[in-house]
């Protein structure tokens, strides 16, 4: 009986795994820039929310993914509601990719993605530039975009591992 | 034609307005909503202020946490570089202490001239009483540097305290809530400090690059500055007093100059944090 409630409990942090690495990534901003390499950073979050909204978009509702927001605005001083707008606009550009898809393909939505994290970057930041005149340094911002779309092909990847161990044979799948 | 552009509103719609299984919100509130607030933030309204302070104090400690892991890494790899350098770094630091012992002696005779020099212009330069705080978080993306320090407005720390590692400037409180505030550091690309370089008394400012280095703007005399010229702070505006060391100049051509801070900006523990004020006798 303890073994069967120990299960479940396992299964039901599982099933929120991807909420829990969202909220962890804001937090830590866990994008390797400690290894100094030059231009070299990622935006997780971004590939996080893309892919689990196109796949699963119940495992990463909406408001969690604004309150995330808000806590990556606190944690990297930006100010409140520019990171949560900013992963609204991904989950719409994932939800619009999910409606007109009939046959999902690894490329479409890869190369989708470079289109969203695009359009939704220069929003953020032309954002900051002109209301909050916050100076940027545009060949970091290029190299974030262009790490970020090529990472997004093994990410997505490992999230579907994940959810095909996790989350088969729902029927919400 | 009009079939494609209906399919195209069709989904829109869809992906915007229609609220999913499970989805407490529809998207376009919550984008509504995000826009409601960068607005109201950008005219600094009250309540979202507060509600700012009130965040800053539950994800501060909340993302201290959730650094840990990624902490541990990054010493670890820090160690193991260290053990690597072992002797190399031995031998530097002998030659180092042979030609800060034979300084020594100079530096002492410049020092009490300083205090004689001063006395006689009744310039006193008083600090305020130093607070040691520990970094909590150290925010090193490429688009914002700046750490987050266990002391705030409870132990009177206020917005434009210098903060020092060791004797060196390191950066600026720039924002401060109950217990926890936020300094802004050199390398930012939004940080400015007006700065001397001696010898020569150039007068600069010095800029952040979003990286671990800065640079000089605005400066007259390029020929005139050296490699290894030592950057301090000038005192102009009044924030700072003057004198505090920054870090040495590295010149990359005749008019380029790098400067490469004294402290390490990403691998800061504990801090200082120092508020001076000038009085005339």
């Amino acid at each position: 009986m303890a073994i069967q409630s120990k299960t479940s409990a396992f299964k039901k942090i599982l099933n929120f795994g991807p909420l829990i690495l969202l909220y962890i990534s804001v937090m830590n901003e866990f994008d390797l820039n400690y290894l100094n390499y030059k231009y070299f950073s990622f935006n997780f979050p971004f590939i996080l929310i893309f892919y689990w909204s196109l796949k699963r978009a119940e495992t990463l509702s909406y408001g969690y993914i604004f309150i995330a927001g808000l806590f990556n605005d606190v944690v990297i001083g930006f100010p409140i509601g520019t990171s949560g707008l900013t992963y609204l606009l991904i989950c719409g550009f994932a939800a619009y990719l999910r409606n007109i898809t009939l046959r999902p393909n690894l490329i479409n939505e890869w190369l989708f993605f470079l289109f969203a994290i695009m359009v939704v970057t220069a929003i953020n930041y032309l954002m900051l530039i002109s209301f909050f005149l916050v100076e940027v340094n545009y060949y970091e911002i290029s190299a974030n975009i262009l790490f970020t779309f090529i990472l997004y092909y093994f990410f997505s990847y490992i999230f579907e591992t994940y959810k095909k161990l996790v989350f088969r044979g729902r029927s919400d799948d | 034609m009009a079939a494609s552009r209906d399919d195209f509103v069709i989904a829109i719609r869809s992906a915007f307005l229609k609220r999913d299984n499970q989805q407490r919100f529809s998207l376009i509130f919550l984008i509504i909503f995000s826009i409601l607030l960068i607005v109201l933030s950008r005219f600094n309204f009250s309540a979202i202020n507060y509600l700012k302070l009130s965040l800053n104090e539950v994800v501060y400690r909340a993302s201290f946490i959730a650094s840990i892991p990624e902490k541990q890494i990054q010493n670890s790899r820090i160690v193991i570089q260290d053990h690597f350098k072992l002797y190399s770094d031995y031998e530097a630091i002998k030659e180092n202490l042979k030609k800060l012992q034979s300084k020594e002696y100079n530096t002492k005779f410049i020092i009490e001239e300083n205090k004689r020099l001063r006395t006689l212009i009744d310039e006193y330069i008083n600090n305020s009483e130093e607070l040691i705080g520990k970094v909590l978080l150290d925010k090193n993306s490429p688009f914002l540097r700046s750490i987050i320090i266990n002391k705030g407005s409870k132990d009177n720390v206020e917005i434009g305290m210098a903060v020092l590692d060791k004797e060196y400037l390191v950066g600026k409180i720039v924002e401060v809530n109950y217990s926890t505030s936020r300094a802004l550091l050199l390398s930012d690309l939004n940080s400015k400090i007006p700065v001397s370089i001696e010898p020569g008394n150039i007068q600069s400012i010095l800029s952040g690059t979003g990286k671990n280095n800065g640079y000089l703007q605005y400066f007259k005399e390029a020929s005139s500055m050296n490699e290894d010229d030592v950057v301090y702070t000038s005192g102009s505006g009044g924030i700072f007093k003057s004198g505090i060391p920054i870090g040495k100049v590295k010149k990359l051509d005749q008019e380029n100059h790098s400067i490469i801070f004294f402290s390490d900006l990403s691998q800061l523990n504990f801090i200082k944090l120092v508020s001076f004020s000038t009085e005339k006798n």
